[in-house]
């Protein structure tokens, strides 16, 4: 392979992605593009593979109980050929990740300062105190009110959207092209949700960051993702840019995530609209699309044979039998799915 | 720190007094007469009224109490029925010797039961892991004066390496730190070190293993950590813990060693111990038990402090 040119190597590339853990196939081919500036959400529910999408990037799996086949690269890097040395640079220097839960994320015997200092002087030669300067402007820059104080704090001294907060000046303090966020906004009450996620938009435009964000709530991905991957049991299923994704989804799957939000008034004595079932047991994957037992529009070719991907329009990529089918009831508005009203 | 230190002691003072209470009044509680260990069998009433004003026993309990209290915080322990020495000052040797073999048992258990568990606690379920887990579970269950017995037939009886018994070729019992004495106390310190090494090991890969299932353990590798980098957080947070096993395990090798000293012939408090309640030498149990039960008092608080220094959740919480 030569080197391409900067601007056309996309900031995060998988092709033909797949994750076991022993005999379960966790993520089962996947192919995923992340343009450089651009910010990407995976969405699906519990278990579909998506935080370990997200893991496979920086290889966070502990060798020898997790196969990775495919190809990843993320920041120019062929990740899957990174050696021992060479995979520790590239953690948090070139790529690097937030968590779900930033009080677990954290060193709970060590200040925050500390912390962030130590990711700093892991990856560049630099003084103890130029290192903490630059800690400080990091606190500064994710506006944490009196950064010089909350340096010296430790964790559970800090609320949760603060820690969030340093979770986030600590990922950046390496000024790594690509930042992870594995469901960032889920352990935080709702008015800090909102703030975290402007912080991450912010900073994503200002430090032409690309970002990977992965939640399950499709709120949260609009607020913050030029595009959209819907993921199902290891498989996207349907990508495209946010806005396509909300307005005009053509996969059974995002359907029924959408209309399962409970966004908007609903209407008093009206039923929340879920997706039947539960996901598929992926050591035990049925052959056909896996959503095909919970779907609406499932047909027998569905449980036989796994759709292809087809593009229904430029970029937005669906892989169902019936795109047009589940479009047009989309658009129909209130759906077979709704059972019961009251 | 410094009025966490102070909060702390000031709240082992009603733990010091009741524990002296209980010393003071084990010699009552005890069945017979404590003078029948001093008289003869054919001592006149007379006497006996005699030694008991010479003692206070003819006085109420708590003014006896208040007298021996007095006595004690002046470091007067009272005078051994058996040799006629202070007690202080055999409690005092005694005290050194015991803590000398408990601190060498400790350090050795500590340094093996530290390596083990981290073996196993990084390497789970492996057979390393299994050796280490069986060896700590021989630690814990095995009985140390029989493991004694076994080590003095094998290294003293058929090898002839090593002194079997007492703490010095001099038989004086006042251990010191040369190559001679080195040699007699390798024998009862590896005997008494087997069993901080069992609770360590087991302590030490539990929290290992619990430290290395956290979220931030991945988010240290997320930051580019290598397995050292990693290891010396782990490190770290299971200090705290191992340390306080640590220190409640000398604090238990010092008050439990009966068995060992008596095996090894050993001159500490255990050895001591043994001696006053065979020669119903009151005063000098009396003394012995009271040191032992402050030295408890007074690990516990250390432990408790060293805690609170190392693990910064502990004082703020």
């Amino acid at each position: 392979m030569t080197l391409p040119t900067a601007p056309m190597v996309p900031a995060v590339e998988l092709t033909g992605l797949r994750v076991a853990f022993g005999k379960t196939q966790v993520v089962d081919g996947v192919d995923l593009r992340l343009e450089r500036g651009q910010a990407l959400a995976l969405i699906g529910e519990s278990g579909s593979g998506k935080s370990v999408t997200l893991r496979a990037i920086l290889r966070l799996f502990p060798a020898g109980r997790s196969r990775i086949e495919g190809h990843i690269q993320a920041a120019g890097r062929d990740v899957l050929a990174l050696d021992k040395r060479a995979l520790s640079e590239f953690r948090g220097g070139d790529v690097s990740m937030i968590f779900q839960e930033p009080l677990l994320a954290f060193d709970p015997v060590y200040t925050v300062g500390q912390q962030i200092i130590e990711a700093i002087r892991r990856h560049e030669t630099i003084s103890q105190a130029d290192a903490r300067a630059r800690a400080l402007a990091l606190l500064e820059r994710v506006r944490i009110p009196s950064p010089e104080r909350r340096l010296d704090n430790y964790p559970h001294e800090m609320s949760g959207g603060m820690r969030q907060r340093a979770m986030i000046a600590l990922a950046l303090s390496c000024r790594p092209q690509v930042l992870l966020a594995d469901e960032p906004t889920t352990a935080l009450d709702a008015t800090v949700q909102i703030q975290v996620l402007l912080l991450l938009r912010e900073l994503q435009r200002d430090l032409g960051l690309s970002i990977v964000i992965v939640t399950h709530d499709l709120g949260a991905a609009v607020e913050v993702a030029d595009r959209i991957a819907v993921m199902y049991a290891g498989k996207i299923v349907e990508t495209g840019t946010a806005r396509e994704i909300v307005r005009d989804p053509h996969h059974p799957y995002t359907i029924g995530l959408l209309r399962s939000r409970a966004e908007g008034a609903l209407a008093k004595g009206s039923r929340l609209e879920t997706i039947p079932g539960s996901p598929p047991d992926l050591a035990n994957r049925p052959p056909g699309c896996p959503f095909a037992p919970r779907c609406f529009l499932a047909g027998d070719r569905c449980h036989r044979e796994m759709p292809p991907v087809a593009e229904v329009s430029p970029g937005h990529k669906v892989a169902c039998w019936h795109t047009e089918d589940a479009a047009a009831a989309y658009r129909a508005g209130p759906t077979p799915l709704a059972v019961e009203m009251a | 720190m410094f009025l966490y230190i102070l909060k702390r002691l000031v709240t082992v003072t009603p733990v010091a007094f009741g524990v002296s209470v209980v010393c003071f009044l084990l010699v009552h509680l005890a069945p017979g007469d404590p003078l029948s260990a001093v008289l003869p069998a054919d001592a006149t009433q007379a006497t006996i009224d005699e030694m008991r004003a010479a003692y206070g026993f003819d006085k109420p309990l708590p003014v006896q109490y208040a007298i021996w209290l007095w006595h004690v915080l002046h470091g007067d322990l009272g005078v051994s029925i058996a040799t006629g020495r202070p007690v202080a000052q055999e409690v005092g040797r005694a005290v050194v010797n015991s803590l000398i073999l408990a601190s060498v048992a400790t350090l050795i258990g500590f340094t093996f039961g530290v390596f083990f568990g981290f073996v196993a606690g990084y390497r789970r379920n492996s057979i390393l892991d299994r050796v280490a887990s069986a060896l700590s579970v021989f630690g814990v269950s095995v009985p140390h004066y029989w493991l004694g017995m076994v080590l003095v037939i094998v290294f003293s009886a058929t090898l002839g390496w090593l002194p079997p018994t007492g703490a010095g070729p001099d038989g004086s019992g006042n251990w010191r730190p040369d190559f001679e004495h080195l040699r007699y106390i390798i024998l009862p310190a590896i005997t008494m070190a087997v069993i901080p090494m069992g609770i360590i090991a087991r302590t030490v890969r539990a929290l290992v293993a619990d430290i290395l299932s956290q979220d931030f353990v991945e988010a240290l590798r997320a930051k580019g950590l290598s397995e050292w980098g990693v290891f010396k957080h782990v490190v770290r947070n299971a200090a705290p813990t191992a340390l306080a096993i640590m220190g409640l395990q000398l604090g238990y090798l010092l008050g439990g060693s009966i068995l060992i000293e008596t095996v090894f012939a050993w001159p500490g408090t255990g050895f001591l111990l043994n001696a006053a309640i065979f020669q119903r030498d009151l005063p000098l149990l009396q003394g012995s038990i009271l040191v032992l039960a402050m030295f408890f008092v007074a690990l516990n608080l250390v432990v408790d402090v060293m805690q609170t220094a190392l693990d910064p959740r502990i004082e703020r919480a």
